[in-house]
């Protein structure tokens, strides 16, 4: 396995590029979690006591959702004109292109979350643009685009594409959900540091085994 | 798990200086039940344009895939320029230029993003030269900065051809790259082909017109039942009896 940045920064910037021209990815992650965060906000009574415990599981649930179909659309495209076929027949490896899809995958939820924040902290009156919520969001969105593009590619060449990223996808994400919702929860709820360190190593240590497995078995996603 | 090579890692040491740029022993390859390719074996020198014919269905554009390292075979053995697809399928690829039934390009893009994005992933430093001279040639300079999207069939098929040809391979695999091209686009691909012909450039050509195929190329070969079961100069073969070896060797019409 060797990867090079030059090919992987290709190919996340020609992403870049057609995000930039279609906003397809970024748009459908923050029109989807957008609107969940408005139904929630009306079907659940929210009162100062409960919103800091409900409000990072819809805040989480909604976003995870969205990126399934950030996630399924960025391979979407490259089914149009067959141009993954194409990068595979560069001398670039499988892997390097996974890898750069992982990176603009990476980019787009970053940037969605950086408009997702603020509107639900204004729609749920509960802060999370704190520094220690960002740190758990930015460990949690590393994992999930990580699998997310692992199993995007798994399932681009299925028949039922759009059921099977979220059937493989999610099982696999659940413990990345629980630890950044009991993490951001914990902040929520007055904590510091100290009380979301546990959650925060949690999330390091499924980054780094996702990252790994992603590696190890990118070059082989690809295949016929 | 068989470990890929790059060409940024230095010259593997099992390239020799004397081999054909195709050589394919024994290839296999099944989808499901269905044998496509069984036991196929061909054999494709330096300067050489040869047409593979063959109905539907007989396994053309597997081949050409299994060549171009997209689909692996279930067994038998591939060499391109030397570099063998198990192991050095990365330098393998760095040799081949590929026109398909898709063009390979993103339609969001223009032409001139996509020749460079497949500029950057071929290593080529600059390959704006490169772009514009090509796209010259192809008569498609023009449309350089328009989306793929907006092309016709036949200036996004130019393009593909640009593509292919922008990082000086030394094997062609061609799937029917007649589709969608005018009679005065065709002949300037003719004029490309010989050129790079004469540079010493392999093509593997699929195509269903015989009098094309026959006319581009040095040999000739038929699919059918998964292997070559004609193979001969074509010099040795008129167009008025190539449909009657055609039929003679798959059975069917041309």
């Amino acid at each position: 396995m060797k990867i090079s940045l030059g090919p992987v920064w290709a190919v996340a910037k020609k992403d870049l590029l057609l995000e930039v021209r279609n906003r397809e990815i970024v748009v459908s992650i923050l029109v989807f979690s957008g609107l969940v965060f408005i139904i929630f906000n009306f079907a659940i009574e929210l009162t100062r006591v409960n919103r800091d415990t409900v409000g990072p599981g819809v805040l989480w649930v909604a976003f995870i959702f969205a990126a399934i179909l950030g996630l399924n659309r960025s391979f979407i495209i490259e089914k149009d004109g067959n141009a993954l076929e194409g990068m595979m027949l560069s001398p670039i490896g499988r892997d390097t292109i996974l890898v750069g899809k992982t990176l603009g995958n990476l980019l787009f939820m970053l940037a969605a979350l950086v408009v997702l924040f603020p509107v639900f902290t204004a729609l749920f009156n509960v802060n999370v643009l704190k520094p220690e919520i960002i740190v758990i969001a930015a460990l949690a969105t590393v994992g999930l685009a990580t699998t997310g593009t692992m199993f995007a590619a798994l399932s681009v060449n299925t028949r039922a594409r759009e059921i099977m990223l979220p059937v493989l996808f999610l099982p696999i994400a659940v413990p990345i959900l629980i630890a950044a919702v009991e993490g951001t929860a914990q902040i929520t709820q007055g904590g510091n540091w100290s009380e979301a360190a546990e959650w925060l190593q949690i999330l390091a240590a499924f980054d780094i085994v996702f990252v790994i497995a992603a590696l190890l078995t990118f070059q082989f996603l690809l295949e016929d | 798990m068989i470990k890929e090579s790059s060409p940024g890692a230095g010259q593997p040491k099992t390239q020799t200086a004397d081999f054909a740029v195709v050589r394919a022993t024994g290839v296999h390859k099944a989808y499901g039940d269905a044998g496509v390719l069984t036991g196929l074996n061909l054999e494709v020198p330096r300067g050489e344009t040869i047409t593979i014919f063959g109905p539907n269905g007989a396994g053309k554009t597997t081949l050409l895939r299994v060549l171009g390292s997209l689909t692996r075979p279930d067994r038998g053995e591939i060499a391109i320029n030397g570099f063998s697809l198990k192991e050095q399928a990365a330098f393998a690829r760095s040799t081949i230029g590929v026109v398909m039934h898709s063009s390979l390009l993103y339609g969001d893009l223009t032409a001139r993003e996509n020749l460079r994005f497949y500029g950057k992933l071929f290593g080529l430093g600059d390959a704006e030269d490169r772009i514009e001279t090509l796209a010259r040639r192809l008569n498609v300079a023009h449309r350089l900065d328009d989306k793929v999207r907006d092309l016709s069939h036949g200036l996004e098929k130019r393009v593909s051809f640009v593509r292919a040809l922008l990082h000086r391979p030394r094997l062609l695999l061609l799937d029917e790259p007649e589709s969608g091209l005018d009679q005065n686009t065709l002949g300037i691909f003719e004029e490309l082909l010989a050129e790079f012909r004469a540079g010493g450039g392999a093509t593997v050509l699929v195509t269903h017109s015989l009098e094309l195929g026959l006319a581009l190329s040095d040999r000739i070969a038929i699919l059918g039942g998964g292997r070559i079961v004609f193979d001969d100069r074509s010099e040795n073969v008129t167009i008025e009896e190539l449909p009657e070896i055609y039929r003679r060797f798959t059975g069917e019409v041309s």
